[in-house]
């Protein structure tokens, strides 16, 4: 183990300039993405904060830990912040921003000063979010149903939601930034097809971002008014409709969860290839299937609304097209498996992520097979079988993918080797940690219990310790890395440009990368994952 | 209490067991893919470990064939899942002709309920078994939604209209009833029982109660607010007569039709110059905020008396029907 | 290949493009990208609008029709001026022409400012009316449903509203441009930003040839 001894420091992005202002009013993608790993490791340790103290109040029966309005406004903010704040950026904006331009090969994005924008408008909507939450709070769940959060609640709504305003334009402007990116910066040679599927998942990401996001704008715009000037848009004592406000809401928020998966299979396609050291199977299926689930995606939204009052054959529509939709994630799914047929398989952290990710995704995603079902969704929507669907996707499924990226291209991006034997570790207590805490919400769903509960009847108990017990194990688990990667900036082995022996262009780089990325732009003569361009001696790392 | 761990909701309804097989269908689809995955990962990676450091695989290619197939088979089992589902949904949607109709009024955070025959009671619900039961509720204030797990059935109740939700109990039995839509600060409060009883308890219950079924309600209503003054029987009033107009369609001011059904009656009640009846002005007052919801259904619990019922429908008394499925 | 990031960065090809002419192509994919996401964020309020004027038909004619065609017809066509006057300005900016850049600019300007304040003058017509939903004393004559009535003119005012405040924006971005022009950075090689700046503003133009007929026109034949 090498710790760093007196060695010339080259010069990287890192060292290029010292200072807050050189941080604070950068263009390069690479810094902006670094203060992006920051705030959204805040606004997670945040995020995560309310869920420990929610599940410490489900503990018992009896809401006895904080009062019911305490309780309503945790899991209003866990959601908030959670989905606004940290899913909806995470991968894009921290490993998306650090590598879609390295992996293309080019310098930087289309926009680095609109990229710098983005970064400040999510501060700015963060800001917004938490003084709503120090001022007093917000209740009306994450989904702001009217006439609840219009009319009925007296909590802070519309500072909550001009704080997602804010914070959805950051996400507009990256997903605008990577589609630019993706068409115009391309490297000599670097066709369509042989872009890393990171790049194609980003960019149908990308498409989901600048489509969707403005209609939850606008949606919010309406609440602004509806709740300031009592236009009577939701209000059906002034001839409005509250399922409108479901409607509009759903439009966008559904294709947001594509927004929070998409760019996490992108990094499993990476980690996999990487770690079998084969091209993944299916490359061109893989691709496609991401830009279809984008499409698709934005075709769904009322499988949220099957009890709301919409009409039968509406539901049969959305049910239907919810089915089509599964496809091509089932498509990557055997893709990502057959890639491991005959590779060369290494069980290094990011793998072991890989594969829980693998695993959770499609417990997570079987679990929506259920729900899209509509006489099944009748008795589980509303309830914790629902919660439980989709946190397998979002946590088992996206963070985990995260966590895999992170450990990837922690190297790259720091120069540092984290330390693999706790690494594993923690992989593995969050992996048991995980399913402790959501499984057993799967039978108390089905069994009845309610969502946004504050107190329940007895019987449920014995489900809601055992989950409560997992997600002590699994903030354990997560608080593991925060540990040893901040160890690692100053005691971990140096690490070398590519320790992984992975292809793709920013392994190409010295490690950390220098501000311009490329001493000169490479020209692209293979496809993405060719493995037989990796130098032996790389390979003779034994990683 | 604390100690029972359920896994599993009773089956009390007609529906249940329905939706359970499904259930079955899903887990059986989700477990087997489940295993495949986990096994096909776990054999793989045990078997093309990584042996040299320097060993380079061979790429293997996909064919058009095994994406479509691991497409197509997929799709049709999940068509299986859409069409079960969907014939489960429509008749959960399709109240039977013959049901025993019973109001819900939801308000933060409580649920009211009225029986017909004038029962009327707060977040509990005595029904009795081997009965199509179905439920018109509206919502005093935000949108709550009435959830009998062990009925399998779930309905979010919204203001400003009815939603109607149907079940059949087959077993007599306490049920948990809860709210499944968050609705505010007492969210989690506003649950009670749904009690199914034999038919004669049913009977002695429903005997207990207050004297005075809705109709008499509605028709002190329809007094006491002066409706009576300008819907004269005979139709020579200023507004048109109401009987026999429930379930008839109206003919509308301006060419339109509209169908009388419950959420025609409480529109003509709270905002009357939305859609006028062919042949009459707009002068009806306006009662929003005059009546209360549970004042709505009452008054059309009246109106509905006044169409006489169709022919051959089963007699009101519970005690002759016939346990059914 | 040469390295460029050795060149000195120009406001023409910035240090992460290669050539000018991918800087004028990116550049002009982003405004175009961004456009789309101002029309599907009009788009949910034209949903909105939409979805009520199918419930409420009467009411929403009822409406329209108290609302001055006049001043909506000559705001269209000042607002349709002032786009091929913006026109002539990205013309004039191919050609390098500073002084008509400038001349075109101002006039396009000048259009701008004309419909903002045809508009206010409208709402203040408005608002005497009794049409503002908010005001106590909010009445639509014609119809006995004030509740839809208000609905009508909330999305009104929010639509045109909102259009207003992308108006605003377009003379904040107009002076902008017209500065820089003044101040040389702009030559035939590169007029990239009038170019861009042209795009939006064509862009609010569309919007609101959306807004006119659907707000204003739809309806108006029928007798009261």
């Amino acid at each position: 183990m090498n710790t760093a001894v007196a060695v010339e420091e080259k010069e990287n992005y890192l060292n290029n300039g010292y200072g807050l202002k050189s941080w604070l009013l950068t263009k390069d993608h690479k810094r902006i993405a670094v203060l992006y790993f920051i705030t959204i490791s805040i606004f997670f340790a945040i995020g995560g904060t309310f869920a420990s103290l929610i599940r410490a109040e489900l503990l018992t029966p009896p809401g006895d830990l904080v009062s019911s309005e305490t309780y309503n406004k945790l899991f209003t903010m866990h959601g908030v912040i959670m989905v606004f704040f940290f899913l909806i950026p995470s991968i894009p904006a921290t490993m998306g921003n650090f590598f879609l331009p390295m992996m293309i090969g080019a310098r930087d994005l289309a926009f680095p000063r609109v990229n710098l924008l983005s970064w400040y408008l999510l501060i700015a909507g963060g800001i917004l979010a938490i003084y709503a939450m120090i001022a007093g709070g917000v209740d009306t769940g994450w989904t702001f149903y009217t006439p609840y959060s219009t009319t009925y609640s007296n909590t802070y709504v519309i500072t909550t939601a001009l704080g997602i305003f804010v914070a959805g334009f950051s996400s507009i402007l990256t997903g605008l930034n990577f589609i630019v990116t993706v068409h115009r910066m391309r490297a000599p040679g670097m066709t369509w097809f042989r872009m890393p599927l990171f790049v194609w998942a980003n960019y149908a990401t990308g498409l989901i971002q600048v489509l969707g996001t403005p209609v939850i704008a606008v949606t919010l715009v309406l609440v602004f008014c509806e709740r300031v000037f009592h236009i009577g848009i939701f209000d059906p004592q002034l001839g409005g409709d509250p399922i409108l406000f479901q409607h509009l809401f759903w439009f966008y928020s559904h294709p947001a969860v594509y927004i929070m998966v998409l760019p996490g299979m992108g990094v499993i396609s990476e980690l996999i290839s990487t770690f079998s050291r084969k091209a993944v199977f299916g490359y061109g299926f893989v691709a496609f299937s991401s830009v279809a689930i984008a499409v698709i995606g934005f075709l769904v939204w009322g499988h949220h609304l099957f009890v709301s009052g919409q009409s039968l054959y509406a539901g049969l529509v959305f049910s239907f097209l919810s089915y089509f939709v599964a496809i091509p994630s089932a498509i990557k799914v055997f893709n990502w498996t057959a890639t491991l047929y005959k590779g060369s398989i290494s069980f290094a952290t990011p793998m072991l992520y890989a594969f829980g990710f693998i695993g959770l995704f499609t417990i997570g995603g079987l679990t929506g097979l259920f729900v899209a079902s509509l006489g099944f969704d009748v008795h589980v929507t509303d309830t914790y079988f629902v919660i439980a669907h989709f946190h397998y996707v979002m946590v088992g499924g996206t963070i985990m993918a995260y966590m895999g990226g992170l450990h990837y291209w922690w190297p790259k991006m720091t120069g540092r080797m984290y330390p693999e034997g706790w690494a594993k570790l923690s992989a593995l207590i969050i992996f048991v940690g995980f399913n402790f805490t959501f499984f057993p919400q799967f039978i108390l769903g089905y069994v009845g219990m309610p969502r946004r509960y504050h107190a329940y009847p007895d019987e449920y108990q014995v489900l809601h310790v055992l989950s409560t017990a997992g997600a002590t194990v699994l903030a354990l688990g997560y608080l593991m890395p925060a540990v040893y990667f901040l160890w690692s900036l100053r005691y971990g082995e140096i690490a070398s440009a590519n320790p992984w022996g992975a292809t793709g262009l920013e392994w190409q780089t010295p490690s950390p990368p220098p501000t311009h990325n490329f001493e000169h732009i490479p020209v692209v003569t293979h496809d993405a994952y060719d493995y037989t361009t990796v130098p032996r001696e790389v390979m003779e790392v034994g990683r | 209490m604390g100690t029972r761990l359920p896994l599993f909701p009773e089956q009390a309804s007609t529906i249940s067991v329905e939706v359970d097989h499904l259930l079955y269908y899903l887990m059986a689809v989700s477990i087997f893919f489940t295993l495949l995955i986990f096994g096909a990962i776990l054999y793989f990676a045990v078997k093309y470990r990584r042996k040299s450091d320097t060993e380079i695989p061979p790429s293997v290619h996909t064919g058009f064939a095994l994406e479509i197939i691991w497409s197509v088979i997929p799709f049709g089992l999940t068509m299986i899942m859409f069409g079960w589902g969907a014939s489960i949904f429509f008749r959960e949607r399709r109240p039977p002709q013959d049901s025993m109709q019973i109001y819900v009024v939801a308000k933060q955070w409580m649920w009211k309920l009225q029986h017909t025959e004038g029962q009327r009671e707060i977040n509990e619900l005595h029904i009795p078994i081997n009965r199509p039961v179905e439920l018109i509720m509206t919502s005093e204030d935000v949108i709550h939604s009435f959830f009998v797990p062990d009925f399998r059935t779930k309905q979010d109740v919204v203001p400003g209209r009815y939603e109607t939700s149907w079940f059949n109990a087959t077993k007599p039995g306490k049920y948990h009833l809860f709210c499944a839509e968050y609705c505010g600060t007492k969210h989690s409060g506003m649950i009670g029982w749904v009690y199914a009883m034999e038919p004669k308890d049913y009977e002695v219950w429903l005997a207990g109660g207050p004297k005075g079924t809705m109709v008499e309600a509605g028709a002190k209503l329809f007094e006491d607010l002066a409706c009576v003054n300008c819907h004269h029987p005979d139709g020579s009033g200023r507004g048109p007569s109401l009987v026999g107009v429930f379930g008839s369609t109206v003919k509308l001011v301006g060419g339109g039709t509209v169908k009388a059904d419950e959420a025609y009656i409480r529109e003509s009640i709270l905002n009357p110059a939305a859609k006028v009846v062919e042949g009459y002005m707009p002068d009806m007052p306006v009662f929003q905020g005059l009546v209360t919801e549970e004042n709505v259904v009452q008054l059309i619990e009246y109106v509905k008396s006044l169409t006489p019922p169709r022919p051959a429908a089963p007699n009101v008394a519970v005690s002759s029907a016939p346990p059914n499925r | 290949m040469e390295d460029s990031h050795a060149q000195a960065e120009t406001l023409a090809l910035r240090e992460q493009f290669d050539t000018e002419a991918q800087q004028k192509d990116a550049s002009t994919l982003g405004m175009w990208i961004f456009l789309i996401t101002e029309i599907m964020f009009f788009g949910g309020m034209f949903a909105a609008y939409t979805i009520y004027r199918s419930a409420y038909p009467t009411v929403f004619g009822v409406a329209s029709s108290s609302l001055n065609v006049t001043i909506g017809a000559i705001n269209t066509c000042v607002l349709l001026l002032s786009s091929f006057t913006m026109v002539m300005a990205v013309r004039a900016g191919q050609l390098g022409q500073r002084n008509m850049i400038i001349f075109f600019l101002i006039i396009t300007l000048i259009f701008g400012c004309v419909f903002l304040g045809v508009k206010a003058y409208e709402w203040t017509e408005k608002y005497e009316e009794h049409h503002m939903p908010g005001q106590i004393a909010f009445h639509l004559d014609g119809t006995p449903l004030q509740g839809p009535a208000k609905l009508f003119f909330s999305l009104y005012f929010a639509m045109t509203g909102l259009h207003a405040l992308h108006m605003v924006v377009g003379v904040g971005i107009l002076t902008f441009i017209i500065l820089e022009t003044k101040n040389g950075k702009y030559s035939a090689d590169y007029y990239t930003p009038i170019d861009i700046a042209g795009l939006y503003w064509h862009f609010v133009d569309i919007v609101w040839i959306f807004l006119f007929p659907l707000l204003y026109l739809i309806d108006r034949h029928l007798p009261k």
